[in-house]
């Protein structure tokens, strides 16, 4: 399978088998006119399978949504053909219209114009978790 | 401009100046009489709470304020379908400060992000009651002279009562705190408020089911009702209601010195004869609420005395 190499964009590469097109998504890249590849179930060592995107053009890209869905994604910036950086990701502090409450009692799920806010939280056994500001319930995912 | 939404909105250090903001206007409330002479407090209570919203009340009018406001969802805009958010904007061009109760767990929050003017979150729901456990720690603190190093065991409903989450939050943060969580299986303290709050401060605490097993090793004692709007099932309210009563025999065992607190309103879980026991101090907890609401409007209103 043959996928041009890019001369200006973006290769997010690392991604978790299975989770481009929620990436996907949350990007909205279906809104956007260049080209964009979608790499499915890619052998790798460190991963066994993973996923990879390249987007064909500079794009503001919204890393709040791409750490919360997953840290462990490396965003290559490319320019002129060449690799330029690549930026690591983590866990944003605060995340804002991305995931909803789902707590009946919360405010947010009778008044729907209020910004859904999340709020990174530590747990004592290491985890990390999201918190609703409003009512403070945990998400699942 | 500051809101207290959380009690963890406010510092130790402001907590400890509250508590002695509030002690001094019980010695000299004349100095304070005039405070907030020319100031409105709008007490916006989408669901009743007599209470509250009159130790409120009482409050602003002994700092020589003035009140507006309403006491029930169906008085006011809301029953129009008005949000939350343009409730409090209105209400800022009216108000220099707004205590806001409502069913809804956030809604105070949501007020926070778009008033003029402080909002005090005065209950949302079973999330938060930060004006209440101001209450509780400044009547610790009278009964005791100080928040540190004592026992303090909650007993009833530990599932859903948000005075007991705000509280052993705000104790988490003092030295010297042993918690006693004494409940039924199915009202347990949940696990959020052990992995966020006391497991990460390795904070001493213990589980069990017996309040007179318990009852010699506590300093304070934390009352709470079990509250049947928060069950599904009227079988299981009343199994569960009468889990705990605390009588003048099971007190017997107590130390002399320990101290009963309750956030009111009671149903059974205090018999009436236990209220002249010199150990009961609930009522005293209802004085002191106003006191300590004086003294946090002084503060988010930036008024020196």
């Amino acid at each position: 399978m043959n996928i041009d190499s890019i001369r200006n964009g973006y290769v997010l590469d690392h991604i978790k088998a299975g989770r481009s097109m929620d990436i996907y998504r949350y990007l909205k890249l279906n809104d956007l006119d260049c080209s964009v590849a979608i790499i499915k179930n890619v052998k790798s060592n460190k991963m066994g399978r993973k996923d990879i995107i390249k987007i064909d053009a500079l794009i503001d890209l919204d890393l709040t949504v791409l750490g919360y869905i997953d840290p462990g994604i490396t965003i290559n910036i490319i320019r002129d053909g060449e690799l330029l950086e690549k930026k690591p990701l983590e866990l944003p502090k605060k995340i804002v219209n991305i995931i909803h409450c789902k707590n009946p009692r919360c405010i947010t799920t009778s008044e729907s114009q209020l910004d859904s806010i999340f709020l990174l939280s530590h747990k004592a056994n290491g985890k990390r978790t999201y918190r609703c500001a409003y009512c403070d319930t945990e998400h699942q995912r | 401009m500051r809101h207290l939404i959380d009690i963890t909105d406010l510092s130790v250090q402001e907590i400890d100046e509250l508590i002695a903001t509030a002690e001094d206007i019980m010695e000299h409330p004349d100095k304070y009489a005039e405070a907030c002479h020319g100031k409105k407090l709008a007490t916006l209570f989408f669901e009743p709470s007599t209470r509250t919203r009159l130790s409120f009340e009482a409050a602003m009018l002994d700092l020589g304020g003035k009140t507006l406001g309403f006491s029930d969802a169906a008085t006011s805009s809301a029953s129009k379908g008005e949000t939350v958010g343009d409730t409090v904007q209105v209400i800022s061009c009216y108000a220099d400060i707004i205590a806001m109760r409502h069913p809804k767990e956030g809604a105070p929050y949501a007020a926070a992000q778009v008033a003029r003017v402080p909002v005090i979150n005065a209950g949302d729901g079973g999330h938060n009651h930060p004006t209440q456990t101001l209450t509780d720690l400044l009547t610790i603190h009278r009964e005791r002279g100080s928040l540190e190093n004592f026992t303090i065991g909650f007993c009833g409903d530990l599932k859903f009562g948000r005075t007991v989450h705000s509280l052993v939050s705000a104790l988490s943060r003092y030295q010297g705190i042993r918690f006693v969580f004494i409940s039924p299986p199915e009202l347990r303290i949940p696990d959020y408020v052990k992995e966020n709050t006391l497991d990460p401060l390795g904070l001493p605490y213990e589980e069990v089911e017996s309040m007179e097993e318990s009852m010699p090793q506590l300093d304070i004692l934390y009352m709470t009702r079990v509250q049947k709007e928060r069950f599904f099932n009227e079988a299981d309210y009343l199994r569960l209601r009468d889990t705990y009563i605390l009588d003048p025999a099971k007190l017997q065992t107590a130390k002399p010195e320990m101290r009963i607190l309750h956030p009111l309103p009671r149903v059974n879980e205090i018999t009436v004869s236990v209220d002249k026991d010199p150990r009961a101090c609930y009522f005293k907890q209802v004085a002191n609420g106003k006191f300590v609401r004086m003294a946090l409007i002084l503060k988010l209103l930036e008024v020196r005395v």
